[in-house]
Formats: C-alpha cells, sequence, structure tokens
C-alpha cells in the first residue's frame, strides 16, 4: 500500500486548478532549438496525425451512416437525412431505453458520489483502526470480474425480488464502481488543506458544517470527475442489464444498440444512427470532465 | 499510511463543550466508520457474498432449470474442467488476449502521452479527440467497427475501391482475420487508458531532472530511457496490471463483435462463462470456471507485482 505512494503529492498546490494539465508541459530544454522544425514534424505531427485518423475516422463513419439516405454511398453526409434517428426512436425502442439509461445512470451517479465523497473523506481526514484493511479491500474488489459476477448477483436479485427492476443495475452497478470512486475522491480530500478546516472548527463551525462550508466547495472538481466516471461506467454497462432485465421496457441503450447489430436485418442507416444516440450524452459528459480526466488520475488512482 | 496522519483533522485545542449525551471523542472515534459503513455494506452484500457464493456453487452440480438434480459434487467440476477443451482454448485466447491489447495499448499509449505533453498549437483539442474513445461503451465500439468492418459499407470497401487491398470477405468472418480485427477495435477505446494515466504521471516530473540530464550531455531519448522511463515505472506497472484484469474480465466487446466467433476463435474464458450462464444456465460448472479464473488472475497478478519489484525502487 505505502508502495503506491511513490511520489510526493502536491499538497500546498490548490485544488481548483485543473489547469495543471494544461499549463505545465515538461519540455525538455533542447526542444526550442533552431533547425527542428522538420525532425518535429517527423517526430511530434507526423504520429499525432495518424493517430488522429484512427481515432476519428470511426466517428466519421458513423456519423455519415447515420446521417446519409439508405443506399447512398456518397462519402459526405449529403443529402442530410434524419429518417434513421427516426426509426431508431420510434420503431425500434431507443426512446425507451434512452430514459432507462439516463435514469439508471443518474441514480447511479448519485449513489456513487454520495457515498464516495462520505467514505473518501473517512479515508483522508481519520485515521482508524482497519483503515490499511479497508484500502486494501477497495483495491482488491478491482480483481473481482464483474462479468463472472453475474451467476451470483443474479441468484441474490432473484432472492431480493429486483429481477427485472431497474434498482439491480443501480445497486451492482453502484457497487462495482465506488470502490475506485472512494480511492479518487479521498485523494481529491486530501488535496484540500486540512488547515481550513480548523480554522473553520476553531471558529465554532462542527465539523459538518466546516466540511460543508469550506472542504465541498473546494472538492468540485473531485465530485464533477468521480460522477462523470460514474455516470459513463453506468451508461456503458451492457451485461448486468442484459442479464438483470428481461422486459424490453426496462432495457438500456446497449442492450437495444445489441440488438440492432444482432438483427441481420443490415439497416447500417439504424445500427449507426443508435450509436449516435448511444454516443451522444457520453461525449457531452465526456466535454465536461475531460480536463478534470488528467489531474483525477493523478489525484487518486496513481498515488492512491 | 503516512500520508494520513498529516492530513487529519486535530480537533482545534480548547474542544467544543462536552456534550451531555455522548463524549466527543466517542463520537470521532465512531465517526470514520460511519461514514465507510453504507459502503461496507454494499460491498459485503454484493461483493463479497457473491464472491462467497461463486465457490460454494463450484463445489455443486446446480443448472438453474434443472432444480431436481442439485447436488454436491465437491471438486467434480473442476475435474470436468480439465478435461474440457473449450476451457482450455478459451483461457488461451484469453492470454493471447490479455497480452496483445496490454503491450499494444502501452506502447501506443505511451507515445501518445509524450507527444500531446509537447507544447503546440491546438493541443487542448488534439488531447480531446485522442482521449475521447475512453468514454466509449464496448457494444457501441462494436456498432462502429461493424460498420467499418462490414464488406459492402466498410472502410476496406473504399480502399479496394482505389487499388489498395481487396475487400472480398468480411475481417470478422475468416479465422485468420478476426483476431487481428478484434485487438484493432479494443486499441481504438483502450489506448486511451494509458495515455491519460501517463500523461498524469509526466506531468509530475520535476523539470530540474531534464535540466540536469542536458548539462550532462544527454539528448532527448538518453533524457527520455534515464529521467522519464525510470519516473514512469510506477505508473506504467500498475496502469499495465488493473488494465490486464479489466482486459481479461471485458467481454462486452467480444460478446457483441464476435459472439467468440467464428467456430469459437475468439471465445475468451468469462466469455464462455457468460455464454454458460446465459444459454445453459449451468451455474455449478460456470462458478467452478469463474473460481479458477479469480486464482489465476490473482496468481499472475500477484507474480507480476514480484516480478516488476513495484514501488520498492525509489
Amino acid at each position: 500500500m505505502t508502495g503506491l505512494q511513490h511520489a510526493p503529492l502536491d499538497r500546498t498546490a490548490p485544488v481548483e486548478s485543473p489547469a495543471v494539465t494544461t499549463a505545465t508541459a515538461v519540455l525538455p530544454p533542447a526542444a526550442v532549438r533552431r533547425g527542428e522544425r522538420g525532425s518535429r514534424f517527423l517526430r511530434l505531427f507526423l504520429p499525432l496525425g495518424l493517430y488522429l485518423v484512427f481515432t476519428v475516422v470511426p466517428f466519421y463513419w458513423m456519423l455519415l451512416f447515420a446521417l446519409r439516405p439508405a443506399g447512398s454511398t456518397s462519402l459526405l453526409p449529403w443529402p442530410l437525412t434524419l429518417e434513421h434517428f427516426g426509426t431508431v426512436w420510434n420503431d425500434m425502442g431507443f426512446r425507451v431505453y434512452f430514459q432507462n439509461s439516463v435514469w439508471i445512470a443518474l441514480l447511479t451517479l448519485l449513489f456513487v458520489t454520495f457515498f464516495a465523497l462520505m467514505g473518501g473523506y473517512a479515508l483522508a481526514r481519520f485515521e482508524f483502526r482497519g483503515r490499511r484493511l479497508f484500502m486494501l479491500a477497495l483495491l482488491c474488489t478491482q480483481f473481482v470480474p464483474g462479468a463472472m459476477m453475474l451467476i451470483p448477483l443474479f441468484n441474490i436479485f432473484q432472492t431480493l425480488d429486483l429481477i427485472n427492476s431497474r434498482w439491480s443495475l443501480i445497486i451492482a452497478e453502484s457497487t462495482f464502481q465506488l470502490p475506485l470512486a472512494m480511492i479518487l475522491m479521498s485523494g481529491f480530500v486530501r488535496n484540500v488543506p486540512v488547515e481550513l478546516e480548523e480554522s473553520a472548527m476553531v471558529d465554532g463551525c462542527g465539523r459538518i458544517r466546516a466540511f460543508l462550508a469550506v472542504v465541498l466547495p473546494l472538492l468540485r472538481p473531485g465530485i464533477v470527475a468521480v460522477g462523470s466516471f460514474a455516470f459513463i461506467g453506468s451508461w456503458n454497462n451492457f451485461l448486468f442489464a442484459l442479464m438483470f432485465l428481461n422486459d424490453p421496457e426496462l432495457q438500456t441503450v446497449p442492450v437495444g444498440l445489441q440488438t440492432t447489430i444482432g438483427e441481420n436485418t443490415v439497416d447500417f442507416g439504424a445500427l449507426a444512427a443508435g450509436g449516435v444516440v448511444a454516443a451522444v450524452p457520453v461525449v457531452l459528459v465526456f466535454a465536461v470532465v475531460q480536463k478534470y480526466l488528467v489531474q483525477g488520475m493523478s489525484a487518486g488512482a496513481v498515488k492512491g | 499510511m503516512a500520508l494520513a496522519d498529516r492530513t487529519t483533522v486535530r480537533p482545534p485545542a480548547a474542544g467544543p463543550p462536552p456534550t451531555g449525551r455522548r463524549g466527543p471523542r466517542l463520537r470521532r472515534a465512531l465517526a470514520p466508520y460511519a461514514l465507510i459503513s453504507p459502503t461496507v455494506l454494499l460491498l459485503a452484500v454484493f461483493l463479497v457474498v457473491p464472491v462467497g457464493s461463486v465457490v460454494h456453487y463450484a463445489l455443486q452440480h446446480h443448472v438453474v432449470n434443472e432444480p431436481y438434480d442439485d447436488a454436491f459434487v465437491g471438486l467434480g467440476n473442476f475435474r470436468a474442467m480439465l478435461g474440457d477443451q473449450r476451457f482450455w482454448d478459451s483461457l488461451a485466447f484469453s492470454a493471447k488476449w490479455v497480452v496483445a491489447e496490454v503491450l499494444l495499448q502501452l506502447l501506443l499509449g505511451l507515445a501518445l502521452a509524450l507527444i500531446v505533453n509537447e507544447t503546440f498549437v491546438g493541443r487542448a483539442m488534439a488531447r480531446a479527440l485522442v482521449f475521447s474513445p475512453w468514454a466509449v461503451s464496448g457494444v457501441l465500439t462494436t456498432s462502429i467497427w461493424m460498420l467499418l468492418y462490414n464488406p459492402a459499407t466498410g472502410v476496406f470497401h473504399y480502399l479496394s475501391e482505389i487499388g489498395v487491398g481487396n475487400a472480398g470477405t468480411s475481417v470478422l468472418g475468416n479465422p485468420d482475420t478476426v483476431f487481428g480485427a478484434a485487438v484493432v477495435a479494443e486499441l481504438w477505446r483502450g489506448v486511451p487508458f494509458f495515455a491519460i494515466l501517463i500523461l498524469a504521471d509526466l506531468q509530475s516530473v520535476p523539470k530540474e531532472l531534464y535540466e540536469a540530464a542536458s548539462i550532462d550531455g544527454a539528448g532527448r531519448v538518453r533524457s527520455f530511457l534515464h529521467v522519464t522511463l525510470p519516473h514512469l515505472r510506477d505508473a506504467i506497472v500498475l496502469a499495465t496490471l488493473l488494465r490486464s484484469v479489466w482486459e481479461f474480465n471485458n467481454v462486452d466487446l467480444l460478446y457483441t463483435l464476435t459472439n467468440g466467433g467464428p467456430a469459437g476463435a475468439t471465445t475468451s474464458l468469462p466469455l464462455y462463462v457468460a455464454q454458460l450462464a446465459r444459454k445453459s444456465y449451468d451455474f455449478g460448472y460456470g462458478s467452478a470456471l469463474t473460481t479458477a479464473a479469480f486464482v489465476i488472475l490473482l496468481f499472475c497478478s500477484v507474480l507480476y507485482l514480484r516480478l516488476s519489484k513495484f514501488g520498492r525502487q525509489r
């Protein structure tokens, strides 16, 4: 465990500076020499360009098929059509899947963030018996294969009469996401200078009020990061929904997406449009969280 | 956990006036337990109990839709496993899959992190684009790559029209090409994870080290080998370990992209278990496979941490 903290954590850095991700690029001084322009192209822009093609073309391909009329072979989505979206949204049930997925993901986000805040605060601010054991247990959960817990979880949810209930997904997702979320959150709490809290307590605040008034506002980047991870993870979950829900009225977007893949209708427009529907919320959340991503990883995951 | 000692809140010297009901000391001692209790409860019921029940069912004959046949069989399931060619095949595939994925993701992720760590115009945009597949689910990855790989609609169709390669058959239908095709699709969404983690760690390399290396006459390559890589070592070990476990357990992509086919060529061990659970409801045998996978995973992880001397160097 102590091995994880190989680098000194910079606790003096202000918490609200996700700017570290963009501001401080480590640049070997040799890089700015003259006459390096050609090598800079070969070393930097050529591989980056190639990789960008690899990243972007698949996204573009999906948009292309979603937006151009069936049967078209044009490489530009022109003339533009929304017929495929109409098909998946109205005829293939994506409206229901979408609503289900949103609710499940939002509730997972709520539970994971709230419990991670509680536990993360406890891990960062209290020294208590069993703390190291608890941390170790949290890390060990990462080795438990979620896919292989399908059978026993199915049995448990059957006992609790939660098969075919959205709660089975919310509970299972929260359970599997909490450990990492809590470790991340404790990293964020640790970055809030403890003196702020102490001085609030000297001023007569109780611990809870000191937390709400002083710590919580400074934790906003951490809450955004952890909440987004939870949302994305829950939105993307496929196997739990496949296993625990039978009623099509309860199904989620990934399972709906799989049915568009599975059916041999060869309706590539619908396949692509369903993909776009599945991608939109995640892309929006990603746009919000992406600047916290690197910081969040360095605050919590690596230096536990 | 020396860190925690220094960040623990010390109660103010005077201390709040003692309440009548419970002493503040007792409350303080109980507070952390109260705070972690919901998580402990969730983990106990929905993680520890399932793990226990997997071990329990591994020793039973238990097929859900034949409850009259349930019986204790001891190590019978494990004995059956050793003679099950599909188990060995899926295990071999999983090993091949994990090694190929993690190795390629690490190399590409490292290169990418080094590139987007440089200063250039449009860097923020480049980072956002390059990292974006990280958020994409396995099923969505399948949808996208189905469109790309399909002989009628895919890129190969267009490439062959301008004379590059031929687009006769689906790469997913051919046992010779399916592995590579699945690996590339998973790489597409897997590389950003490494790039993000390594970039995060790159930013904590003290600049002075590079300056010192440059004064000592080290070029770009040598300062990478002697400054950057040693600094990244623990992050790389941890990232490869987490990712190996994750890739081993990952089912979504293969389940939807190939469903283990053609002819079982891409059936990983978890996929085999998931198929057993969904198709034949043979939970007893599935549990035995799960237990075996868990033990193999744990053994490999400990071995890896030992061999890599994780966290020992500094």
